[in-house]
């Protein structure tokens, strides 16, 4: 699951306080997948970092194009896309007008 | 103290220390050796000391005694080699055993390294509970076979098919290089809480054996923080998690060793010392920028110190299962959490979330909905604690439960 904000813009910036509220809403969402034991793993993305792009191109990441960015990503394990889809629903970076998940599926070599 | 009691006690405290020196002298091949040496010394003070003339210092005295019975074990042996190989003769300027070193700072490094040449993975964690109970800790066999609820017989072979594992696996006694500490610790600690675990939730009704196997347990991690190497973050997490349970360890059984439960238990009876120590211990474990699952199983302990019911509890002890969950599932943490999403935002939700767990074979899971469903549909919490009684293994369970229907 790709889960894209706005992290950018200036207005966009939650208040420490705000900062709170979000990361208790997204650990309760994480914990709920968690205690199905259907989370693998994840991490959540600074703001920091570089774009490397064709012909030696270097930019400060993608901000300057598109305001969505990626936050974060959780790997899981679910039945099928319904099911990942559900959790996608439930997460609550939603609540953020622009912001997104995207679900898709890994692919797996060798074994299936 | 007198003979009668003086024995046994210096037996549960040096034994360790001289076998732990002897075998880091010998090499772990020879640690039957070294256990022989170490019994043998308890032999002879028995005979010596007969029941009025104790030594002035009765654990100088053990050590003399070992050290000359290793001295005679390595001279025979070096006579034996001499024999065989003449050439080594001139080679070995010393007559062996004069180097055997029962100072306090050899001791401890002697118990450190034993501690994680025992805790090795080729060997099974029962097996590394075993040994360690027995050379870490002293128990005599008797006493390792009572903790392991088994006879003596099944233990004895248990802990020499252990040794003879470590032998071939040809590990020696020695703290791992400063890059694998934090891996190798892993093991040791694991070993650390599942003997703790061991005395804390046994179902063995020998509650003395129960609190000096958590006593155990809390000294051998004390040993790790006391040491410069060892003394790392999750070690003093798991030692104040180790606190904090322990604070509880006179309220939680009664005279008939009957579990009382965490709700009915008389806190007047919490050891507060042992939460101010613990408190201590996790404030050393908040450095570094690695939380181990140690840290979060400490922060829900410290919660579960205050008995009062407030909304700060509840969702701290909730935010902790969140993340401990994400580091390592299991079926207890996750009905944990949701009791915990319970008493921080309110059942409805709770309710929602325990159905999604499907631990339809586990009687904590239905007694869990059943206690959700309490005062919100007691219908179904009737059906839940129903099905629950049907999955409980043990009649105390099964009567815990019925009393919970019968309250409905």
């Amino acid at each position: 699951m790709l889960m894209r904000l706005d992290i950018i813009t200036k207005e966009a910036q939650p208040s420490p306080e705000q900062m709170q509220v979000y990361m208790k809403q997204y650990q309760d969402w994480v914990g709920s997948i968690a205690a199905q034991n259907k989370f693998i793993g994840g991490k959540g993305l600074s703001t920091e970092g570089k774009v490397c792009k064709h012909n030696n191109v270097e930019t400060d990441g993608p901000y300057a194009e598109i305001k969505e960015s990626l936050a974060g990503f959780i790997m899981i394990r679910a039945n099928d896309f319904e099911e990942a889809t559900s959790f996608a629903r439930a997460c609550p970076i939603l609540g953020g007008e622009g912001n997104s998940v995207e679900v898709r599926k890994v692919v797996m070599h060798g074994n299936s | 103290m007198d003979n009668g009691e003086l024995i046994p006690h210096l037996f549960r405290t040096e034994y360790r220390k001289i076998v732990s020196v002897l075998c880091r002298r010998f090499g772990f091949d020879e640690i039957e050796t070294a256990e022989d040496i170490a019994s043998e010394t308890f032999l002879t003070a028995t005979q010596a000391w007969g029941l009025n003339s104790i030594p002035k210092n009765p654990t100088a005295w053990l050590y003399n005694v070992a050290k000359n019975k290793a001295r005679n074990y390595l001279q025979r042996h070096y006579t034996f080699e001499n024999k065989i190989t003449p050439e080594l003769k001139n080679n070995v300027g010393t007559i062996p055993g004069d180097d055997i070193d029962l100072s306090p700072q050899n001791i401890n490094d002697s118990q450190l390294q034993m501690m994680f040449t025992i805790c090795n993975p080729a060997i099974s964690p029962e097996a590394q509970i075993g040994l360690s109970l027995r050379i870490l800790c002293g128990f005599g066999i008797d006493e390792v076979a009572a903790a392991f609820l088994t006879n003596k017989e099944s233990i004895y072979k248990r802990l020499l098919r252990a040794k003879e594992r470590l032998r071939e696996e040809k590990i020696s006694i020695e703290l791992p290089p400063a890059p694998e500490i934090d891996e190798r610790l892993e093991r040791v600690l694991a070993t650390i809480y599942l003997l703790f675990n061991e005395g804390y939730y046994s179902v063995s009704q020998n509650k003395t054996l129960r609190k000096d196997l958590c006593l155990e347990a809390i000294r051998l991690c004390i040993m790790l923080v006391e040491n410069k190497s060892t003394n790392k973050p999750q070690v003093n997490a798991l030692l104040a998690l180790m606190c904090f349970h322990a604070s509880r360890f006179e309220a939680r059984v009664n005279e008939n060793g009957e579990l009382i439960l965490y709700e009915e238990q008389d806190t007047s009876l919490w050891n507060t010392d042992l939460v101010s120590k613990g408190g201590y211990f996790l404030t050393c474990a908040a450095s570094g920028n690695k939380i181990s699952k140690y840290h979060l199983e400490a922060g829900i302990a410290y919660w579960n110190t205050q008995k009062d019911d407030t909304k700060e509890k509840w969702e701290n002890i909730l935010q902790f299962y969140n993340r401990l969950l994400q580091i390592k599932y299991s079926p207890i943490a996750a009905l944990n959490r949701t009791y915990a999403l319970s008493k921080a935002n309110g059942k409805h939700e709770a309710i929602k979330e325990a159905e999604k767990l499907q631990l339809t074979d586990n009687h904590f899971y239905f007694t869990l909905l059943g206690e959700l469903y309490t005062e919100v549909d007691d219908g179904k919490a009737k059906i839940n604690f129903t099905k629950a009684v049907s999955l409980a293994r043990t009649q105390a369970d099964k009567q815990a439960i019925q009393r919970k229907i019968d309250r409905l």
